[in-house]
C-alpha cells in the first residue's frame, strides 16, 4: 500500500560508489570524482555506456571558496566525457549531493530523462583549519555566527537541552563515537579505520616507548574521559564527537525504473524522498529536534507507504555525535528521549536489530560535505545488495534501507528510502 | 525610531544603542526577534518595532573551546572558553548570545533554566565597531 503521493515514473539505484575520504595532499576534486566515478562503473552488473547519461547533477558546498571555481557542473561533465550533456551544480551545505540526488529522481520521474549521474565532491584539507571553520560557517544562521557560535557550538546547545530535558549525559554521546568506530573499523574506504580500543592502545603503547609514564585508561570510557586524550572543543562536544575535515566525492547511476534490469538483477528502487527546511536556532520551537529531518521524513515515510519500523538499516548525518541521537528520534526509530537509551542498549549496532550508520558516519568515514548524501547512499546500496563484506549485517531478508542527509546547523534536511524488491 | 526598516541593520543599530528590539505584527501581535518586514503567522505587512526587556532564561548553552577568528581575537582559547546560549525571554520569543559572567571552564556549574539579563558589549571602533548581545545571570 503506497502512499497518496506518486511519482511520474519508478527511478532505480543501478550503480555506486565512491573515492576513499580522507585527508590527500595529491588529490584534487576532480581526481576524487573520477575515482568514485570508475568505482560506480563497475558496480553497473550489466555494464553502462556512460554516452548513455543523459544528464549530470553534482553537489558542492565550498569550491567557489577553498578552490575559487564555483561552476563545477561543466568541469566535471568533461572530465567524465560526459560533454554537452547538461550538468547542473546543486548546493545545499552538507546536504549538497542529497539535493543532487532528488533533482535526478524528479528529472527521471518527470519523464524528461531515463538516465541520471548524480553525485558530489568537497576537497577541503588543502585549507587551515581557520578557512575551514570560516567557509563552512557561510551555511550557519548569520545571529549565530555573530553570537560567536560556531557549528560544533550549535550542536553542543542541543546537547544541553537535551540532557536537561532527558536525562542523558557525556557518557551517552562516547556510546556513539564508539559504535561508529568499531563500525570505520570495518571500512577500507573510512578516513578512521580504528576502533576507539586500538587508538587508545596505541597511544600507551607509544608512551612505553618513548619511555614515558603509561597513561592509566582501564576502557574507552576512561580514554574519551580523558580532555589530555579527548579535549573539549565546545562543551558537551568534544574532538571525539566531531566529525573530520575530509576531501572525497561519490556518485551513484540512477535509472528510470522500467529499463532498471537493462543495467542490473538487483536495482535499488528510490520508494521514499523527503526534503525540509529549518530555522536558526533561536527561532526553533523545540531545541532538542530538526524540523526540517521530521518534515524530510514524513514525506519520504507519506511517498513510500513505509513507517519507521520498516527501516531496517540507515545511514544518518552524524556531524557531532549528539546529532546522530536526534535524528533516530526525528526520523521515528526512537522515541524523542529514547534515542541516547537505543545506543546505550546496543539497539543500533552493526549485529543490533536497526543498525545505524554501519559505514562508520560521517564522525570516521569522514565528512567531504558534498559528497556525504550520496556517499550515504554508497553504503546502503552495499548492504541492500550484500556486499558489505565484513561489517555487512546480519539481518535476514534484508531490503529497506534509508539515509538521511542534513546540511548547515538543520537548514536543509533530506530523506531516502531505498528497497530491493 | 518607527521610520527604521524591520531589518537586521536596524537590529544592529538598535544594539549599538542598548536597546533588544523586535517586530510586532499589528494584524496579529505576533512578536518575532530579530526583527521581521514581514509576519509569518498572518502574513500581514504592518509591523512595529517592540522593545524587550531584556529578561529570561537560559535553554541552552555551549562553552567554546574553539572558535572564530573574532572571538580568538578578544583572547578565547583552549584555555579560556566562551560561552554562548540561547536565551528565552519573559516575552515568549528566543535569542542567540553571548552568555558572560559564567566559567567557561566549568560546564557542570551552568544551568539550564537560570535566570539572566541582558547587556550590550560594545566592541571596536568608528567603522569597525560592532555590539554583541550578552546575557548574564541576574
Amino acid at each position: 500500500m503506497r502512499g497518496q503521493k506518486k511519482l511520474g515514473r519508478g527511478v532505480a539505484v543501478v550503480g555506486a560508489g565512491m573515492s576513499k575520504f580522507g585527508m590527500f595532499a595529491d588529490k584534487d576534486s576532480k581526481y576524487l570524482v573520477a575515482e568514485a566515478f570508475l568505482e560506480m562503473l563497475s558496480t553497473v552488473d550489466k555494464g553502462i555506456d556512460p554516452n548513455d547519461i543523459d544528464a549530470l547533477y553534482l553537489g558542492n558546498f565550498t569550491n567557489d571558496f577553498f578552490v575559487h571555481q564555483g561552476h563545477w557542473g561543466p568541469i566535471i561533465s568533461d572530465l567524465l566525457g560526459l560533454t554537452p550533456k547538461p550538468a547542473t551544480r546543486t548546493e545545499g551545505a552538507c546536504a549538497s549531493s542529497a539535493l543532487a540526488l532528488r533533482e535526478g529522481v524528479l528529472a527521471i520521474a518527470s519523464g524528461f530523462y531515463d538516465v541520471v549521474l548524480v553525485g558530489g565532491v568537497e576537497e577541503m584539507s588543502k585549507r587551515s583549519t581557520e578557512e575551514v571553520t570560516e567557509g563552512l560557517a557561510m551555511a550557519a544562521s548569520p545571529y549565530e555566527v555573530k553570537a560567536g557560535f560556531t557549528f560544533p557550538g550549535v550542536f553542543g546547545a542541543m546537547a544541553t537541552a537535551y540532557f536537561a530535558r532527558y536525562g542523558a549525559n557525556r557518557e551517552h554521546l562516547m556510546n556513539v563515537t564508539i559504535k561508529s568506530h568499531n563500525n570505520a573499523r570495518l571500512n577500507p574506504k573510512a578516513q578512521f579505520s580504528v576502533s576507539i580500543r586500538d587508538i587508545m592502545n596505541q597511544r600507551i603503547e607509544k608512551a612505553r616507548s618513548k619511555g614515558e609514564p603509561s597513561p592509566a585508561w582501564r576502557d574507552e570510557k576512561e580514554f574519551l574521559g580523558d580532555l589530555r586524550a579527548n579535549p573539549v572543543v565546545a562543551w558537551p562536544v568534544h574532538l571525539y564527537d566531531c566529525c573530520p575535515i575530509s576531501d572525497g566525492a561519490s556518485c551513484v547511476l540512477l535509472a528510470a525504473e522500467e529499463m532498471a534490469r537493462d543495467f542490473t538483477d538487483n536495482p535499488l528502487h528510490v520508494v521514499g524522498i523527503g526534503q525540509g527546511s529549518g530555522k536558526g536556532l533561536h527561532a526553533a520551537e523545540d531545541l532538542t529536534c530538526f524540523e526540517a529531518t521530521r518534515y524530510a521524513a514524513k514525506e519520504a515515510y507519506e511517498l513510500s507507504g513505509l513507517k519507521p519500523e520498516d527501516i531496517q538499516i540507515a545511514e544518518v548525518h552524524d556531524c557531532f555525535s549528539i546529532a546522530e541521537i536526534l535524528h533516530t528520534e526525528d526520523l521515528g526509530f526512537f522515541k524523542p528521549g529514547e534515542g541516547y537509551k537505543a545506543v546505550e542498549e546496543g539497539l543500533t549496532r552493526l549485529d543490533g536489530p536497526k543498525p545505524i550508520n554501519t559505514s562508520g558516519g560521517l564522525k570516521c568515514k569522514g565528512h567531504p560535505v558534498g559528497a556525504t548524501g550520496t556517499g550515504q547512499l554508497v553504503e546502503i546500496w552495499k548492504q541492500l545488495r550484500g556486499e558489505a563484506g565484513e561489517r555487512q549485517v546480519p539481518i535476514k531478508d534484508l531490503r529497506v534501507g534509508a539515509a538521511h542527509n542534513l546540511g548547515g546547523t538543520g537548514g536543509t534536511c533530506t530523506y531516502t528510502i531505498l528497497e530491493r524488491r | 525610531m518607527g521610520g527604521r526598516p524591520y531589518n537586521d541593520i536596524s537590529y544592529e543599530r538598535f544594539l549599538s544603542e542598548d536597546k533588544l528590539m523586535g517586530t510586532r505584527c499589528q494584524k496579529c501581535g505576533s512578536l518575532f526577534l530579530p526583527p521581521r518586514p514581514i509576519c509569518t503567522k498572518c502574513y500581514g505587512s504592518e509591523m512595529e518595532w517592540a522593545e524587550m526587556k531584556g529578561k529570561g532564561r537560559l535553554a541552552a548553552f555551549t562553552c567554546i573551546a574553539i572558535g572564530p577568528p573574532f572571538m580568538i581575537k578578544e583572547g578565547y582559547d583552549r584555555k579560556h572558553p566562551y560561552v554562548c546560549g540561547v536565551v528565552e525571554l519573559e516575552e515568549g520569543v528566543r535569542v542567540v548570545a553571548r552568555i558572560e559572567g559564567v566559567d567557561g571552564t566549568k560546564p557542570e556549574t551552568i544551568e539550564i533554566g537560570t535566570p539572566l539579563k541582558a547587556e550590550f558589549l560594545h566592541t571596536g571602533e568608528g567603522e569597525a565597531s560592532t555590539t554583541f548581545l550578552a546575557f548574564r545571570p541576574s
